[in-house]
């Protein structure tokens, strides 16, 4: 589905990443792993086109996608929900997600869709989105990526920094989507132990280079956990 | 009373032709943070397109109803051309984007020069808008500053619409509060940047049609207006339609009244030192969007 290869790419001319393959399987989920500054988020940059790889290849379904915008990428089936439960923040609820639904022929089903799988969106559709909690803004932009309906969903540390009773219910739901078929989800994860249930592959990534991949799963859980605390 | 009256009248009809000016510069630089020092230019170019079609409509009103729309077009197509030109790879430069659009807007002045000459020139009113309108009492409201009060007022209203509305203007604000996050929504922001442009410049060429039934068009005209257009968009506060609204109307109230009690000069310098201690005080202008996160 996804190829990433050999992908170098960082900003000015900091080099974050060196030479990253990574790939995610059609309809499964691919996890990175990796502390705090080891190239994860830039990854992920890097794959929706918001920073130019200096080297290497970014492929959707064969296609060289590498020199696209990222809402050409978008219009390709890519969605990405970035780092920091970003939003509109003077947006209201209704419009965040309608600003990405506005010129699609089935913009209105697929608001109702994202609405259905996290339904506390519906009560605060009025609401500013700057207004909401930090776990209801990362529902919020979860929803605004689903309403694209896309093929592939890159993910950045969805639950990290929001409160626990809203991590289990954004993890069912990612585990849900991810379940469902014609979904392939790239996530990008700090919880070893969400990541590993969730992904049949997993990469884990140190200061910008692949160090350790595998098959995903919970039995893979203690050789991540090893591989991350060297 | 009455002098209290057609004086605050007076105040409102200036700040009617401050708020025309500076309604597109809510876009351009109150959304976009462009400083674009052309803007006065667009300004003369919607004067302009009036003058050049009265001289071949006959009909004073008839001209000035189809100079409406067309200075639209013109001073918009002027505006999305600069955008695409040069602006657009200076968006991370504020400071170039200034020096870069002064220099554009000394040569509109100078192709100005060459098409229409130098001197200023001037277009007649329709007769429905050259007489007063009489209270009775002495307070009488000239008809012509009504009708720009009435167009900057339908501006304001347009504007609105088409930002809290339509798919453009969520397009617009979503752009303004985050532009990665709307590319990586599938927004073609470079797209909507030029949108914005063209209709922020076209509102600039309204204005200059409303501009020529209060005073006459030259070359110039535009820089006379540019420096209180971007004082009204700082004090209203910066992506704040209302602020400027609000400050538009304060401020030629606040200039009439000091006018009527000292002199034109006097009373700009007693605006300007409002200004600069308002904004001592609130920095950030009138109004501001609060929110519990800005990311």
């Amino acid at each position: 589905m996804l190829e990433i290869s050999s992908v170098q790419a960082g900003y000015d001319r900091t080099t974050v990443l060196h030479g990253v393959t990574v790939s995610v399987p059609k309809d499964g989920v691919a996890a990175v792993l990796g502390h705090n500054g080891a190239g994860k988020s830039t990854l992920l940059r890097a794959a929706m086109g918001l920073i130019k790889p200096t080297g290497g290849t970014v492929r959707l379904d064969g296609e060289d996608i590498t020199r696209l915008a990222p809402h050409q990428r978008v219009a390709r089936g890519m969605a990405y929900v970035p780092q920091g439960q970003q939003s509109f923040p003077h947006l209201t609820t209704a419009e965040n997600l309608q600003l990405v639904a506005d010129g699609r022929p089935d913009g209105k089903e697929a608001v109702a869709e994202a609405l259905d799988l996290f339904p506390v969106l519906s009560e605060l559709s009025g609401r500013r989105a700057g207004l909401l909690s930090g776990g209801q803004r990362q529902q919020l932009a979860i929803a605004r990526a689903l309403v694209t309906r896309p093929r592939l969903l890159l993910l950045d540390e969805p639950t990290e920094g929001i409160q626990p009773s809203v991590v289990a219910e954004i993890e069912e739901t990612i585990l849900t989507l991810a379940g469902r078929g014609g979904l392939s989800v790239l996530l990008v994860e700090q919880h070893v132990g969400f990541a590993m249930r969730a992904a049949q592959h997993y990469y884990v990534l140190e200061a910008g280079r692949v160090t350790s991949s595998g098959e995903g799963g919970t039995g893979a859980e203690q050789t991540v956990r090893a591989a991350l605390s060297v | 009373m009455t002098v209290i009256l057609n004086q605050s009248f007076t105040g409102i009809s200036i700040g009617a032709v401050l708020l025309l000016i500076a309604l597109g510069l809510t876009l351009t630089f109150g959304q976009m943070g462009v400083i674009n020092m052309a803007h006065g230019e667009f300004i003369m170019a919607g004067a302009y397109t009036t003058y050049v079609l009265q001289k071949s409509i006959s009909s004073a009103g008839v001209s000035l109803l189809v100079a409406l729309p067309l200075a639209f077009l013109v001073a918009g197509a002027m505006g999305v051309l600069l955008e695409w030109l040069l602006i657009r790879r200076l968006y991370t430069r504020p400071l170039d984007t200034l020096l870069v659009t002064w220099g554009v807007s000394l040569m509109l002045q100078q192709l100005a020069r060459d098409i229409f000459g130098a001197p200023n020139v001037q277009t007649s009113a329709p007769d429905l808008l050259t007489g007063n309108i009489s209270l009775g009492g002495g307070i009488t409201f000239a008809n012509s500053r009504l009708f720009i009060l009435g167009l900057a007022l339908l501006c304001v209203l347009a504007l609105t619409l088409i930002l809290k509305l339509t798919p453009l203007g969520r397009r617009i604000r979503a752009v303004v509060q985050n532009r990665d996050l709307a590319e990586v929504s599938g927004i073609a922001t470079g797209q909507v940047d030029r949108m914005t442009f063209f209709i922020g410049s076209g509102l600039a060429g309204v204005a200059g049609v409303a501009l020529t039934l209060v005073g006459p068009i030259g070359p110039t005209m535009g820089t006379n207006y540019i420096v209180d257009a971007f004082l009204v968009v700082v004090v209203g506060g910066i992506g704040q339609l209302k602020g400027s609204v609000i400050t538009a109307f304060a401020l030629g109230v606040l200039q009439s009244v000091l006018e009527y009690s000292t002199t034109v000069s006097v009373a700009k310098v007693m605006v300007l030192v409002a200004i600069v201690a308002f904004l001592q005080w609130r920095p950030q202008g009138l109004y501001t969007l609060r929110t519990r996160s800005l990311a």
